[in-house]
């Protein structure tokens, strides 16, 4: 069971607007470092590996698998769990697995991207296929 | 430059209490530092360097002055609870420099009192905090996919709450000091998966203290002698989430800068403090360290291969966070003050490691799981 969570408003900042922009469209982006090829999340203008600026947007499918989770069992707000997943760009990134039976999630697992509104932009989360 | 023999932990103080509603962070700061110098035998006139960590109210400005310090060199360097474990490096590189001379570290709170202010954060603000990191679940993610890797086991993880235990039966401040088994660990609540109650580390107001001080000075003081004689420090997060690997931490480059300079290697260590905020913690930072290949930590501390007296590692005699003490929900001073304990041969007859002259304090701090640093300090009876 889903309990009715109000998510923080993303704050935002000029460097990461594009991405706040996309998602109120249902797009989940990534930054990709033209110098060196390699994708990195949460966005940078500068790329983390190889310090370029070189950096662009690009959408991200979505889609991705568990690289590993944890079911907290109470909260404040109920029992949420916290995850990484491993999108199928390469990066990983951290989120909650929501709308599922909070039992039954598995290492491994493929799971896709849903937004949930906040008073601002809307949040990525994940869940499964 | 070389730490290497450099600085000796002069003073050591661990306050005695594990709830203190009725005193002020500030007050418990004056407390440890006023016990470490008794101690060592020194005065608070005698202090030149002051170390402390975001548990200070106001910072080292407001504590030099809270503590009426004199001071001519400072670090605040805040690296949650493994700050400590970095002031002890950073003040043995301080001595060696000739930039202080007797060096006070203290750490301080109340989170059973009253919860905690938030942590800090960068700049994945926006991209993480809706995400509910805490500690428990943080870490139970490196648990979960250490056993999914590796094969690790609730059983395995339990032992390390056991041998915990076993120590803290003997220590008359210990929070708790009922000795448990692998059974009790596993039938305790489910907190976040994989790891329970037992998994988990005590919640304590408290503190502690360190007074470190040059060769000369602690030469002509009357406690048995604990000098430096290695350091690293490293820091890990999921950079941009490339290649994301849980089951190792920042340890993995901390503990061999810190053998190497001690020129030791970990089958040469009488005894370890490992911070040990979950069990799942301990187990990697035993393989990080290289006490164990990577991925048989569970293995290592199965059939209580920790408790003092009977196990090949003698761990956190004290009993640790798991039983003991976590002042400040920070584990890294106590890490220390017990290390110190065992190579003067102050640790309780019960838990003492006969002729303990070589130990390990390590530890690691934020969030291991997503960003965290780590220290390791080698120690040696001089």
């Amino acid at each position: 069971m889903e309990t009715t969570v109000k998510y923080p408003t993303p704050q935002g900042n000029p460097e990461t607007k594009p991405f706040w922009d996309a998602t109120a469209s249902g797009k989940l982006m990534i930054k990709r470092c033209t110098a060196c090829g390699e994708p990195h999340y949460f966005p940078r203008s500068i790329c983390p590996f190889c310090f370029s600026d070189k950096t662009v947007w690009e959408e991200s499918s979505g889609e991705g698998t568990i690289y590993s989770f944890s079911l907290m069992r109470k909260s404040a707000t109920g029992p949420y769990a916290i995850g990484y997943v491993t999108l199928k760009e390469g990066p990983s990134l951290l989120t909650n697995f929501v709308d599922c039976d909070l039992h039954g999630l598995k290492i491994g697992q493929k799971v896709k991207v849903v937004f949930k509104p906040t008073d601002g932009a809307p949040l990525p989360f994940f869940t499964p296929v | 430059m070389t730490i290497k023999g450099k600085a000796y932990i002069a003073g050591i103080y661990e306050h005695p209490t594990r709830h203190a509603p009725d005193k002020s962070t500030s007050q418990l700061h004056a407390e440890v530092a006023k016990g470490a110098l008794e101690d060592a035998g020194l005065s608070r006139a005698d202090i030149d360097g002051y170390f402390c960590a975001g548990d200070a109210p106001g910072g080292a400005m407001a504590m030099v002055d809270y503590l009426g310090l004199k001071v001519r060199h400072f670090d605040s360097t805040d690296t949650g609870g493994c700050s400590y474990l970095v002031h002890l490096g950073h003040a043995a590189e301080a001595i060696a420099a000739g930039k202080c001379s007797i060096a006070l570290i203290t750490l301080a709170g109340k989170p059973r009192t009253g919860a905690m202010p938030p942590r800090a954060s960068g700049a994945e603000a926006d991209f993480e905090a809706a995400y509910g990191a805490t500690t428990h679940n943080v870490y139970g993610m490196c648990a979960m996919r250490h056993m999914h890797d590796y094969g690790t086991t609730s059983e395995q993880l339990a032992w390390i709450k056991v041998a915990a235990s076993h120590h803290a039966q003997y220590n008359e401040h210990a929070m708790l000091r009922d000795v448990v088994t692998v059974e009790d660990v596993l039938n305790s609540p489910m907190i976040s998966d994989p790891l329970h109650r037992m998994d988990c580390c005590v919640v304590t107001d408290g503190g502690g203290a360190l007074i470190v001080t040059k060769a000369e000075i602690a030469k002509s003081l009357k406690k048995p002698q604990v000098r430096m004689i290695g350091h690293g420090e490293a820091m890990k997060g999921p950079r941009g989430g490339k290649d994301l690997d849980l089951t190792y931490s920042a340890g993995v480059w901390s503990g061999p800068r810190a053998f190497e300079e001690a020129g030791v290697k970990p089958a040469d260590i009488k005894y370890a403090s490992i911070y040990d905020s979950f069990t799942i913690t301990v187990l990697m930072q035993l393989e990080d360290l290289g006490f164990c290949k990577k991925g048989e930590g569970g293995k290592f501390v199965a059939d209580g291969n920790l408790i003092s007296g009977t196990g090949k590692l003698p761990f956190n005699t004290d009993g640790g966070g798991l039983c003991s003490n976590h002042p400040v929900n920070r584990g890294g001073m106590t890490k220390i003050i017990e290390a110190v304990r065992q190579l003067r041969g102050e640790a309780h007859p019960k838990v003492q490691v006969p002729n303990c002259d070589l130990a390990v304090a390590h530890g690691t701090g934020g969030l291991l799981g997503v960003r965290h640093a780590a220290s390791t300090c080698i120690l040696e009876r001089a």
